[in-house]
């Protein structure tokens, strides 16, 4: 780093994170149990999110990570109160001492915006392109507090110069149209923590922005939550988003969560072969390797009908009997803060996504590239497990194929079928 | 563990011929008046004097935000939107000059792949219709069943089943409409492929197989790349060199390797130190170079250095230094200490008159 350039006005460094490990345990303001959310649709049931617990200590930023149809937003809504009618929604939802599914929507009300406030992904379609910014500050501020208009619109200057806005006395007066696509987050971030709330739930926050824009942007974010003191979720698909800005990760597949722990545990000891697949898949900005990327083969599961199991069974390199037949739960597996959902995340010490996962588009999942002989390819006690490279290795995995999935169409052939390929 | 040969980069003074040679390319879009006759009421340049080459088998990765003309780029250089001025040389014929009939047999060795999966296949014709129809237009398609094994062959290429070829788009995942796309752009056996933003529509674990795909297809066809992309990430690790756009201009080119970690000019710099990196321990420690406002509108760009308006180095200049910045405009060439212009070909080129190289990773 060139020493002229560190000390010029727009270089930030950013603070080390805030541990959790030593010390009181941290108050919970949110606890999420069993959450389920079911919607009906033609095919049947989809089962969205199926059983997502986790608790949200005061001042933590948790991660949510996982790929599109994981249910991370949709689990988000729910604790929200925000999904549509026809969803069913199970399981509990505690904001400090009080149950939030279930309530009436006045009594939600009286809750959003003030205790658990959400910042959406697209602040183009969360502000109204009608009212100027201002008005919509105010209007958040008045929704909660019994204030004169004068009041609510010198808090509004305030929050438009805490999240960054320059000159935040001419643009208070300006329409969203008038702003550009940071700048609007940034209102959206600003009317979020309106209200000082003890929630700020952030769903993709920085996903439709440029890389520059989104630094800003979660620049911003971090001094709302730095003047607020609110717990965060950040959901979000961007792994690279999380490293920066959490202490603890959520990693969901398939609506449920399969790893959830402090944030360097999880990036640095997976113990969840999805997570380890994720990490891998990765292209890295920080490194010259030449090596090839390891994808994850397959594509994930549809969530109408899946079939018993581990719902990543049938794109996972360590699947044995066992998987096929029981779902894991998520259970300590590095300590008691590092849960992971995998019958055999006892056999994923310290090794990456080149280790397990193959690069060659051709080989089947099952198949490791390198066979350790220390490392059996089936647990303790589950049986005899499938041999590696043999024909009843599994689905049929040229990436053309999608094991599983009724996205690869009516045609799939029976042998892509995860329960064939075990009863052979 | 596998390791892929690397491909081959450009040679630095490059004797062999390039592929594509783009000169001073500049791509002028009309402003309207909304009235009856939408009266032309000014001129947005989106591509403002570019200037690059391509060799065969080589990647070159434009990178930058959104609007900078990275995709415009990808369009004048097919001639799909002609442009403006400036030469478009490809395989020794200039694009912007030649009559119909030629442009259309030198587009068989010049393909494009969308970055949308879902909107760049036709809903009602099946795989097979899809990938067969550059072999119809161009008249490759030959006997039935030849056209039929052409097809066939195709699909393996790139990873899909054969025998799915009599599906319909929507059966498929978006990873594998993206192949179909690059089975249909691979059909004709081009030489240089352009690809705009091939993998930015995928989830993680579907983009690294396309990326490895299009990895091996240009170790096994030779293909020339250009990589239109905002991931840098996903340039660092598919490109041989690459190029860093900012509101029509180039504002550095350069090795993969030598503009990555040692970036010379803030923008580059900027757009590095932003990119989140997936390791915590990093992350944390790691320093980001904020940049102040938004993209100036290109309809009204800045005088001189048109990054001037954002740049973190400006603001440590003195008001002498800044005169220059403002007044003239900092060419793309090599630069030598200080951020003197040295060589016009230099490997390494960065506009920016105060230039310095900087390690950030």
């Amino acid at each position: 780093m060139n020493p002229e350039h560190s000390d010029n006005a727009g270089a930030t460094a950013y603070p080390p994170a805030p541990g959790f490990g030593g010390g009181p345990p941290p108050e919970t303001v949110l606890s999420v149990k069993d959450l389920t959310v079911t919607f009906p649709s033609d095919d049947g049931p989809v089962q969205a999110v199926r059983g997502v617990s986790y608790d949200l200590h005061a001042g933590e930023v948790l991660g949510i990570v996982g790929e599109s149809g994981s249910g991370k937003s949709v689990s988000s809504m729910a604790v929200m109160g925000l999904l549509p009618k026809t969803a069913r929604t199970a399981g509990s939802v505690r904001f400090r001492d009080r149950e939030l599914l279930g309530l009436t929507e006045k009594e939600m009300t009286g809750i959003r915006g003030r205790q658990i406030a959400m910042i959406f992904q697209d602040p183009m379609t969360s502000l109204n392109p009608v009212y100027k910014i201002g008005w919509q500050l105010a209007e958040a501020v008045l929704a909660h507090h019994d204030v004169t208009k004068a009041v609510a619109r010198k808090r509004a200057l305030e929050l438009l110069e805490i999240v960054g806005i320059p000159s935040p006395d001419k643009r208070i007066d300006q329409y969203p149209h008038e702003f550009s696509g940071g700048m609007r987050q940034r209102v959206v971030i600003a009317i979020a923590m309106a209200n000082d709330p003890d929630v700020i739930i952030a769903d993709e926050p920085t996903t439709a922005l440029d890389v520059t824009v989104q630094a800003q942007v979660l620049e911003a974010l971090r001094a709302a939550q730095q003047e607020t003191g609110a717990a965060m979720v950040l959901i979000t698909h961007d792994l690279g988003v999380v490293a920066g800005q959490a202490d603890r990760v959520l990693v969901m597949y398939a609506g449920k969560p399969v790893e959830i722990g402090p944030i360097d545990g999880i990036y640095y000891h997976p113990r969840m072969p999805y997570t380890v697949g994720l990490l891998g898949s990765l292209p890295r900005l920080d490194q010259r390797s030449q090596e090839k990327l390891t994808p994850i083969p397959g594509t994930p599961p549809s969530v109408v009908n899946l079939p018993p199991g581990c719902p990543f069974a049938p794109r996972c390199p360590l699947r044995t009997d066992i998987c096929l037949q029981s779902e894991p739960a998520l259970l300590p597996a590095l300590g008691a803060d590092h849960e992971a959902a995998c019958h055999h995340s006892d056999q994923l010490t310290g090794e990456g996504a080149m280790d397990i996962f193959s690069t060659d588009p051709n080989a089947a999942p099952g198949e490791r590239p390198d066979a350790e002989p220390g490392l059996p390819p089936t647990g303790p006690g589950t049986g005899p497990g499938i041999e590696p490279g043999s024909p009843a290795a599994g689905p049929s995995t040229e990436p053309g194929t999608a094991p599983g999935s009724p996205s690869a169409g009516p045609g799939t052939e029976p042998g892509a079928d995860p329960q064939n390929g075990a009863a052979q | 563990m596998t390791t892929t040969p690397t491909p081959t980069p450009a040679p630095a003074s490059a004797p062999a011929a390039p592929l594509l040679t783009v000169r001073n390319l500049v791509k002028e879009f009309p402003i309207r008046s909304s009235g009856l006759f939408r009266k032309q009421v000014g001129v947005v340049q989106a591509v403002s004097g570019i200037s690059f080459d391509i060799a065969p088998g080589e990647t070159l990765g434009l990178v930058g935000e959104s609007g900078c003309g990275k995709s415009t780029t990808s369009r004048a250089v097919l001639h799909l939107q002609p442009a403006t001025s400036g030469t478009v040389v490809f395989d020794g014929v200039d694009l912007t000059t030649v009559g119909k009939n030629d442009l259309r047999r030198l587009r068989r060795d010049m393909q494009l792949v969308f970055q949308d999966p879902f909107a760049s296949l036709d809903p009602r014709i099946t795989v097979n219709e899809i990938i067969a129809e550059p072999l119809r237009i161009h008249g490759l398609y030959g006997e039935k069943d030849a056209g039929r094994d052409k097809v066939k062959e195709l699909m393996a290429t790139v990873g899909l089943k054969p025998e799915h070829g009599n599906r319909y788009p929507h059966e498929f995942s978006g990873g594998q409409r993206q192949r179909i796309g690059i089975a249909r752009a691979l059909a004709l056996r081009p030489k240089l492929l352009v690809l705009d933003e091939p993998v930015s529509a995928l989830d993680v674990s579907i983009q690294a197989g396309v990326i490895n795909l299009l990895e091996e297809l240009q170790d096994e066809l030779g293909l020339a790349y250009l990589f239109v992309a905002h991931d840098l990430s996903v340039v660092r690790h598919i490109a041989d060199r690459v190029a860093v756009m900012y509101l029509g201009k180039i504002v550095e080119l350069g090795p993969r390797d030598q503009l990555f970690d040692h970036p010379q000019h803030p923008y580059t710099q900027a757009l590095i130190s932003a990119i989140p990196i997936p390791d915590p321990r990093r992350e944390r420690t790691r320093q980001r170079i904020l940049l102040q406002g938004d993209v100036p509108s290109p309809a009204n760009p800045p005088s001189g250095c048109r990054f001037r308006t954002r740049c973190p180095k400006f603001q440590t200049l003195t008001s002498e230094q800044q005169h220059k910045c403002i007044n003239e405009e900092p060419l793309l060439v090599g630069r030598g200490p200080g951020g003197m212009a040295t060589s016009d070909d230099a490997v390494h080129k960065a506009a920016c008159h105060y230039a310095e190289s900087v390690q950030l990773l």
